[in-house]
Parts: structure tokens; sequence; C-alpha cells
């Protein structure tokens, strides 16, 4: 993975001294909570509802064991011994005293990582494919692109006072796991026609109030002219985009309001025009950045271990891990392990610092050192031999980390909601909870399959309810908690927004209506092999709103 | 042109006293001055009559203003005033950038309006070179934007060496 050199360190330095000066400015009182604010947020540190949430940023999800251990030292030293992994692949810390923030970033900036542009209306933290230099189903790794996109939105001299956030996304993949087309810009890195790399660019998509999926701006952009075409479409947005309306400044907006023919145009234009105003970005540093994710000394091995497939037929539980946790590697007798953060009962996304200690011990011993942050709030140990799994799974048996439900209806998103945030409605996790102890069934959850729920407490859709197969977002009526469901949302290479159902649902009746929506799925599937998501694309939504709301007592 | 509570700065953040430059209203005889600012625009229904004169010309732009209408006349152009209204529109970073790298603009570009120190890193990265600044304590408003970041990642107007130029040695084999 990528390790900072003295540039990297000094500029995380140099900010967290700066910040440090904004931190003391406003405890001595010399700054008011006013004027603090935009200053906190570009440092990812947020007043929530009882304290301040700190977002420490994890570049496209990639940790090694020095980082996750440093994170559980920050869990149990300043906050309340666990964390929250979100679906832009950070972290946050939702009990931070101010006064400890700059020891914090210190911690941070010891182990390379950094608060920088989780928050405020700049470039986001980049994110990526969490099995990127993994997947079998890879074209090329997206992690040095990724890198690069890092360090080029770094304080940017142009692009830091944007009309609203901004987040790019990018996978190498076929299958889309990033969920490219839901982001502002999202890259697809696959061949082009001579073999060499092109990115196909999407541009408009995104959650929120106004949901989109954004739409194909750029086709065979060959790879190296990255930056410049980012540059382009930047600037577009961040002379044209609206700032009148906060609620109408995303990039979605103008691609939107001027078509993606006239935005894609526009972009072209100043893309060409600045082709010729700078030298183009230097080919050795992209190799430079690319050394680095080399892939780590794997060994030659054949490609399905006897050991690994005995173990399997003897241990049913073992076996039933693999089933779900499990993700096909590019390295024969390799296999990408997923550590779902989703136990029955437990907060999606949250982690114990114990428990992020023993991942970093096990990652440390089975994974290269490396571990990964999924959008979907898990964890993932990306590079670990199949004849290791059975003794890793074990290890992570041991710790409470083995849920085998990775993939399945009760591997939910959640945000925050009313619990912590500020802005939320309704709560998300009693509802994510809820609907994960009714189907605690570990083998009757197998045989569902894949169904993806995606819970948001408010409309501003942290936990990407648009984009769930089953999508739930919570609404207050007269300070009441209620609950809209949305069906048929995906997020992959085929993403869709999904449609609204029927009215909202009081809390306590969603356990009941999503079960009655999974019988009739059951009742209606062709057989075990159509997912959930394709029986409601051949059949249409009609049979499961009738189940969601006309079942109900 | 600067207001009474504001500093007019130049890019070494030294206070430049006796600012000539005079922002004129739309309707408002240009007679008398040595160099006078006036709004696009003013500056493109009167084009003609105003770079005849032998006064220095400045122009405003708005944030929804871009410098496009000025290139035929840049090079008769001596200073470009970037309105600021609020601190969080970002536009003129764009306006300031495209004068320096498209039209390579020489003259002055001054940042205008709720200038803080904040921003002052970004404005002297984007090509700003005379800064409006509204904080009271201007010198080390401007030290502290200045010694804030020895290391950047873009190229950009001010010259400044990115990391990439600086980073001689590649790592060494087998380092991942």
């Amino acid at each position: 993975m990528y390790r900072y050199d003295e540039f990297d360190e000094t500029l995380v330095r140099e900010r967290r001294l700066q910040f440090a000066d904004q931190v003391a400015r406003r405890l001595s009182g010399e700054l008011t909570e006013d004027q603090f604010k935009p200053l906190r947020l570009m440092n990812g540190l947020y007043l929530q509802l009882h304290a301040y949430m700190l977002r420490v940023a994890i570049p496209y999800g990639v940790l090694n064991s020095v980082q996750l251990r440093a994170l559980a030292g920050i869990a149990r030293r300043w906050d309340k011994d666990y964390g929250h992994f979100t679906t832009r692949q950070n972290i946050q810390f939702n009990w931070i005293r101010l006064g400890d923030v700059p020891e914090i970033l210190e911690a941070l900036a010891g182990v390379e990582m950094h608060a920088m542009q989780t928050s405020g209306n700049c470039i986001r933290n980049v994110t990526a494919d969490h099995f990127a230099g993994a997947a079998a189903d890879e074209f090329l790794d997206p992690r040095p692109y990724a890198e690069l996109i890092r360090q080029w939105s770094t304080l940017h001299p142009e692009f830091s006072f944007l009309p609203r956030k901004f987040k790019i996304a990018v996978t190498g993949a076929s299958h889309d796991r990033a969920a490219v087309q839901l982001h502002d810009i999202g890259l697809h890195l696959k061949p082009g026609r001579d073999g060499s790399p092109v990115f196909a660019v999407f541009i408009g998509g995104g959650m929120g109030r106004t949901p989109f999926v954004g739409p194909l701006i750029r086709d065979e952009l060959p790879a190296d002219a990255l930056l410049v075409y980012l540059e382009a479409a930047l600037r577009v947005y961040n002379r044209h985009g609206r700032r009148d309306n906060l609620y109408k400044s995303r990039i979605k907006i103008l691609v939107s309001a001027l078509g993606a023919d006239r935005f894609s145009a526009e972009v072209e234009a100043e893309y060409q025009a600045m082709r010729t105003e700078s030298p183009p970005f230097p080919p050795e540093e992209l190799a430079r950045i690319r050394h680095y994710f080399a892939a780590p000394p794997f060994e030659t091995l054949p490609a399905d271990d006897p050991e690994f497939q005995a173990l399997r037929a003897r241990s049913a539980a073992f076996d039933r891990f693999c089933r779900t946790n499990l993700h096909p590697h590019q390295q024969p007798g390799y296999a990408s392990v997923t550590i779902a953060l989703k136990p029955i009962g437990g907060v999606p996304g949250d982690c114990s610092a114990a428990e992020m200690e023993a991942i970093a011990t096990l990652a440390a011993l089975y994974s290269f050192d490396e571990i990964r942050v999924t959008h979907e709030q898990n964890l993932v140990l990306p590079h670990v031999r199949e004849a290791d799994l059975f003794a890793l799974w074990e290890a992570l048996h041991a710790a409470g980390l083995a849920t085998p439900n990775a993939g399945l209806i009760s591997d939910i998103i959640a945000c925050p909601g009313l619990d912590y945030c500020d802005l939320a409605n309704a709560r998300s996790i009693p509802i994510a909870q809820a609907i994960a102890e009714r189907f605690a069934d570990m083998d009757a959850a197998l045989a569902i399959g894949e169904v993806k729920i995606k819970i948001s407490g408010c409309i501003n859709a942290c936990g990407h309810h648009h984009a769930g197969h089953i999508g739930i977002l919570g609404v207050d009526k007269q300070g009441e908690e209620f609950y809209q469901i949305q069906l048929g949302g995906r997020a992959d290479e085929q993403a869709r927004i999904g449609t609204i159902t029927g009215k909202g649902l009081p809390g306590p009746e969603i356990p009941d209506a999503i079960e009655r929506v999974i019988d009739r799925y059951l009742a209606l599937r062709l057989d075990s092999d159509e997912r959930f998501i394709d029986a409601l694309e051949r059949l249409g939504r009609t049979p499961f709103e009738e189940a969601l709301h006309h079942g109900a007592a | 042109m600067a207001q009474p509570e504001m500093r007019l700065l130049d890019r070494h953040g030294r206070i430049v006293s006796g600012d000539e430059w005079v922002g004129l209203a739309d309707d408002a005889p240009t007679a008398g001055h040595m160099a006078v600012v006036v709004s696009l625009k003013r500056f493109l229904a009167e084009r003609d009559v105003l770079l005849s004169r032998d006064f220095r010309l400045g122009v405003r732009l708005d944030p929804n203003e871009g410098p496009e209408a000025l290139a035929p006349d840049l090079e008769r152009i001596s200073a470009i005033f970037v309105a600021f209204p609020v601190f969080r529109d970002g536009r003129g970073f764009s306006t300031a950038r495209i004068l320096r790298s498209r039209y390579r603009f020489s003259g002055e570009i001054r940042a205008v309006g709720d200038i803080a120190r904040d921003q002052l890193f970004f404005l002297l990265r984007a090509g700003f070179d005379a800064f409006e600044l509204r904080d009271r304590d201007h010198e080390a408003a401007f030290k502290w934007a200045q010694d804030s970041f020895s290391v950047v990642y873009q190229p950009a107007a001010d010259h400044a060496a990115p990391a990439f130029a600086r980073r001689a040695h590649p790592p060494s084999e087998g380092q991942f």
C-alpha cells in the first residue's frame, strides 16, 4: 500500500499544526463557534447531538495493521472504546472532546493518517472497490489512480470552496462494488480498444433528496489524462454549479439541468483547452505511486487447496462462512475474506477497540498486513491463503467476528440516525437491529440469498436507501418516526434508484413488512439462483408492494 | 478602493498605502482619475471609449462573470478585481486561474470582498497578487497563510514546485 514520503508527511504535519492553532483559538474564545464551524468542517470535525464527532479519512478504504491498531488506541483513549465504519470507507469517533482533537490528529499523523477533507464543500476522501488489487474480475488495480486523486485533491488551489461536497469513486473491475454511478464522479477503469487503460467517466450521480444515476459523460478517456479531465469537470462545476440553494448545489443538479450532452460538451471544451495550457502530468509519478501497490509476494499455489476443501466438508459452520464471506481472488489459492461488522443485534459498522486489535493481528498473520473498509460497513482481509482460511475463521469465531452473513439480508447498511446525528428525523440503528433479529437464522438467511437492505434516518441518504434492493427512509410525522419503503434500488453496474411504495409504516411494523416481502419472493422465485433483485425486476414491484402493505394486520 | 476596515496587501503581504484605484459606478464620470475600475457591464458597453483613454483600466468581475469576455482586450487592461461577496463562494478561484494559465494575464488580480486569512493560501496559489483583507491583524494573518504549507501537490499559478516535481528518488525495489 502507499507509504508517505517526506512530502506527504510534511503536508499532514503542517495541516495538523494549522488545525491545532484553530482549535486553540476556539478554546481561548478568540473564535466563536460560528467562525470556527467552517474551519472545523474542513477537517472532519462535526458537532453532533451529544458531542463532537471526528471523521478520519481512510483513503480508498485501505489500512494496514499498524493503522488499525492506532484507530483502536484512539477509541480506547479518547472515545468510548469503539469506532464506526461509514459508507464512505471512513471511520467516525462519536464521543470526542474538542480539546483532545489536536492530540488525536497527532496520533493519526504518526501512522500516516488524517481527517482532512472528510467534510466541507471540497473534494472528499476518494473511495474505491474494496477488493482492489485482489478481485478475480479486476482489469486493473484502481488504487494508484485513487492515490493520485487523493494527492491532487488535497488542498486544491481552485476547488476548496465548491458549491457543495464532492465525492469521487473508482473501480477497475467488471462488477462494480464501489457504486461509481451514484457518485459525483464515478470512474470505471477498463481496457481500451488497443488494450491500454481508459476510464468510463460517470458524472452527476448521487443520492440525497434528489437521487440520480450518473450518466456516462466520457467514455474511453485515456487513463493518463485523468487529472486534466477531472480538473476540467470540477472547473465547470465550480463555475456553474448552483450556489443559491443548498439542496440544489450538487453537480447532479447541474448535469440534469444542462442535460448530459451539453454538460459533456462543456467539460470536453475545457479539457481540450487545459491540455494545451499545462505540461502533462509526469508519467514517472504514476509509476512511482503504482510501485507501492505491487502485488504482495504471493506463493504459487494450486487453485483449490485440497485441505481447505476437506475442512469445508468436515465443518458445516466453516462451510457456511465460506459460502457467504469469501470472494474470488485473482491469485490461485487465495481468497478475500469479508469480516461482517453486522452481528445480529449489533450496530452496523461499529467495531470495538478489542475487535480492531484482533483484526489487526489477523491481518498481519494472514493477509500481508492489509485491511480494507467496505462502503457496506464491513472490513475485508484481501489476500488470505486458502490453506489459512480455517485457522482464520476459528480466530474470527473466537473474537465474535465470524458472522456468516456478508451479502445476506442481515448485512444491512444503516446511517447513525437519530441516535447520534444532528440532521436525522428518525432512528436507523434500532430498525436495522430489529430486521437482523427477524432474520437471525443463518440457514434461513442463506436460503433467501442476496438481499441488500439500506436504511437512512433522513432524506440526506447517508444510509444509501435509494440504492437498497429494499430501501428504508426514516421520516418524522408530527413527532412520530415513520419509515418509507423503497423497492428495486441497486448500487452495482446496473445502478438504479429504488421506487417509493405506498405510505410509511411505523417502526415496529417494519420487520413484519420485510418478512412478508421476502415470503412473497420465496413463493415467486424461479429457483434459488434467482436473487431477490432479479425476481423483482422480472415481475415488477406490484406483488412485493402488495405484500408489503396489504398483509398488514 | 479598499473599504476603511480593510487592508490592501500585495502578494508579499505588505500593506499598499495610497491605493490608486478608484471604483466607479456605472454612471460616474471617468474624468480626473489615474486608474479606474468599472463593472464588466460598463466595460462591454463603453469598451472603445474606455480603452482609448489615458487612465489605467481595471475591470471588476462578479462571481457569475467569467474572464472570457475580456480575453481580446487583456493586454490593455491593467487589473482585474475579482469579487468574493461571501467567503464560501469559490468561483473567483477559477476566474484567476483561467486569467493566468489560459490568457497569460500578467496584470494585477485583486481579491475583493469577504476575504479572510483562511482563503489566502488558496488565493495566492490561484494567481491573485493583491488582497483586500478583513482580518484586523493582517500581518499575522498573511504570515499564517504563507507559512502554513511548505508542500503542495498541484502545479498552480504561484509556480511552487509540486511534490511530484520535488520527488527525486523512486522507492527501492520490493517496497510496498
